[in-house]
């Protein structure tokens, strides 16, 4: 059996278009330095490090895990890094998981990050190939075509895409961490404002956003001994496919449907929608919201936007909540995305996360989606310790 | 995690001082320092006879050996079995639309590009995957998922080794095929159509 495994501390940065104060090697030691704080550890006690970012090529700082080994206090340590494009932080995180479950080591800092301000990432996604013709814009050139997909299938009003992103932006304002803060926002603005990759509106995407986020992962002896509550890992699963090929089903990915799969097996999860307290799903797109409630088996195929009309997935008043802290349409350092999604699951069973809190949480799940929506992360933590 | 973030981790609350030397210095805020890496691209043996045969106006896949499925453009490879494909295929230059997006920003090096502009997942006749394309010949607001479109080449004596040949995709004023047989959705209604003819 796998060694039982949890998350004993959080660390985040305040997410903002430019953190100038400091250097890359600042931002994550901030956010390292939050997490151990919050773990009640020191750097002493962690055995490895696990780092995870998007392309180097963002930044332009090719294997910036070597770079940042001293700030993330790795050095004589085993450190790794983990390439998964922007699901990458899940992946990051299931990986440092894996190796306290294998019982290799005690406690695992792991962390993702992004400096968005000091690259271009809609660049840095339409790079030529010689192969192809030059003519994609970013990764909302990319998903358009596939939003566009799920409308014509499920027959989805029109206007639900902007109902995620109102509703994120108002999660947003309860979380100090979050990127957006716009208390003014209103409902028509979002509708109103203009359309950059249609159906895709400038209000329906995510920010730019700098930021890190770490966590302090342990094994059973390191969280029954914390004073604090910890958030007790039940599942964890990555797949991954081939992002264009004969039938795929770019709206409803299979490896996107066997992760889930995994995940809510490993937690012996039957009823996804009754059993889960809140979720955390990587939306960078609004219309991703519906799409992924689909694929994850939190409704039918076709009712994932009767879910977001119906207000299911409000922070107020929903059976579901999701993303409750904003998301990634409230704050996007691509590298730390996928952990933030995460590291807000474990906040939200820990009874942690403050204004955006779901009364009594117990299960939460955590995901993240990268390349195009090919790589796959998720996970399950409870509030109380697994049976199995 | 505290509730605040503008309350820094306690190891990092201390005080940074400047040696006085520096005091009067104004602070660098940051440095633009643009670089650039120019490289020569040697294509594989698939991209290669896929971009030659470009500059002779002709569009090449290549066909697995497990199912038949033709891959355009060829990548040696058909990913669902890590099979070799090397079989060529000559396509049409005609086809229809699957997914596609309405841009309406600017993107890097393609200054030429009037906004908006439609990129397409182009499927050829008889390739069972797309490819990019930009739709021309029509307003951006007409252009349909399952709308038949042909290629539009550059002059002959602008020909390269290159996909950028073909200016844009028009309709050719053919009835459009059902949406539930377009884009990715044709292979599901191909493989369905042949059991059918077998049954």
């Amino acid at each position: 059996m796998a060694e039982r495994t949890a998350v004993l501390g959080v660390g985040q940065t305040k997410y903002q278009t430019t953190r100038g104060d400091v250097s890359l090697p600042g931002l994550v030691r901030e956010a390292a330095y939050r997490a151990l704080e919050d773990a009640e550890v020191g750097w002493d006690d962690i055995d490895a490090v696990v780092v995870g970012k998007a392309p180097d090529f963002f930044e332009g700082v090719m294997q910036p895990e070597l770079f940042l080994a001293e700030a993330l206090g790795a050095v004589g340590k085993p450190l790794l890094r983990v390439h998964t494009a922007g699901s990458v932080g899940g992946s990051t995180a299931v990986v440092a998981a894996s190796l306290v479950q294998a019982g290799i080591h005690r406690r695992v800092l792991t962390l993702g990050f992004e400096k968005q301000s000091e690259s271009n990432a809609t660049w840095a996604l339409s790079l030529p190939q010689p192969f192809s013709v030059s003519i994609n814009a970013g990764a909302g050139g990319y998903f358009s075509p596939i939003i566009r997909q799920y409308m014509a299938r499920s027959n989805a009003p029109e206007l639900i895409g902007c109902m995620v992103a109102f509703k994120d932006r108002q999660h947003a304002l309860r979380n100090p961490y979050a990127h957006l803060q716009q208390q003014d926002l209103t409902f028509d603005q979002v509708v109103e404002s203009p359309m950059l990759w249609e159906p895709i509106r400038f209000s329906e995407t995510c920010p730019s956003s700098d930021g890190a986020c770490a966590l302090v992962l342990g094994d059973e002896a390191a969280g029954d001994a914390s004073t604090k509550p910890v958030a007790w890992i039940h599942g964890a699963a990555l797949r991954s496919e081939a992002n264009n090929f004969p039938g795929r089903d770019e709206v409803n990915p299979q490896a996107s449907r066997d992760c889930a799969d995994d995940v809510f097996a490993q937690a012996g999860i039957t009823d996804r929608r009754a059993e889960i307290d809140e979720v955390e799903i990587y939306v960078p797109f609004s219309w991703y919201e519906p799409m992924w409630l689909e694929s994850l088996g939190f409704c039918e195929i076709g009712d994932g936007w009767k879910l977001v009309e119906e207000g299911a997935t409000h922070l107020d008043g929903g059976d579901l909540p999701v993303n409750c802290s904003g998301g990634v349409l409230s704050s996007n350092p691509i590298g730390a995305s996928g952990m933030i999604r995460f590291a807000e699951a474990a906040l939200q069973v820990r009874g942690m996360a403050g204004d955006h809190q779901v009364d009594g949480a117990r299960k939460a799940f955590g995901h993240a989606y990268g390349g195009g929506a090919q790589y796959y992360a998720m996970w399950i933590v409870g509030a109380d310790k697994p049976t199995s | 995690m505290s509730a605040d973030p503008s309350i820094p981790p306690a190891a990092l609350s201390g005080e940074v001082r400047l040696p006085e030397k520096l005091a009067e210095v104004e602070p660098v805020r940051s440095v633009r320092t643009p670089i650039r890496l120019e490289y020569d691209f040697i294509p594989g043996s698939a991209s290669s006879g896929y971009l030659n045969a470009f500059a002779d106006r002709k569009i090449l896949g290549q066909r697995s050996p497990v199912d038949g499925a033709v891959f355009v453009p060829p990548r040696g490879v058909d990913p669902r079995h890590g099979a070799a494909t090397p079989d060529y295929v000559e396509l049409p230059d005609t086809g229809h639309v699957g997914g596609f997006c309405v841009t309406r920003l600017p993107i890097p090096g393609r200054d030429d590009l009037e906004i908006p502009y439609v990129s397409a997942w182009i499927h050829l006749d008889g390739a069972d995957i797309g490819f990019l394309g930009l739709v021309g010949g029509i307003d951006t607001s007409e252009v349909r998922m399952g709308m038949r479109v042909r290629a539009v080449w550059k002059p002959d004596d602008q020909l390269g080794r290159t996909a950028e040949n073909i200016l844009h995709w028009e309709p050719t004023g053919e009835p459009d095929i059902p949406v539930t047989a377009a884009g990715t959705n044709a292979w599901h209604a191909k493989q369905a159509a042949e059991s059918g003819e077998q049954d």
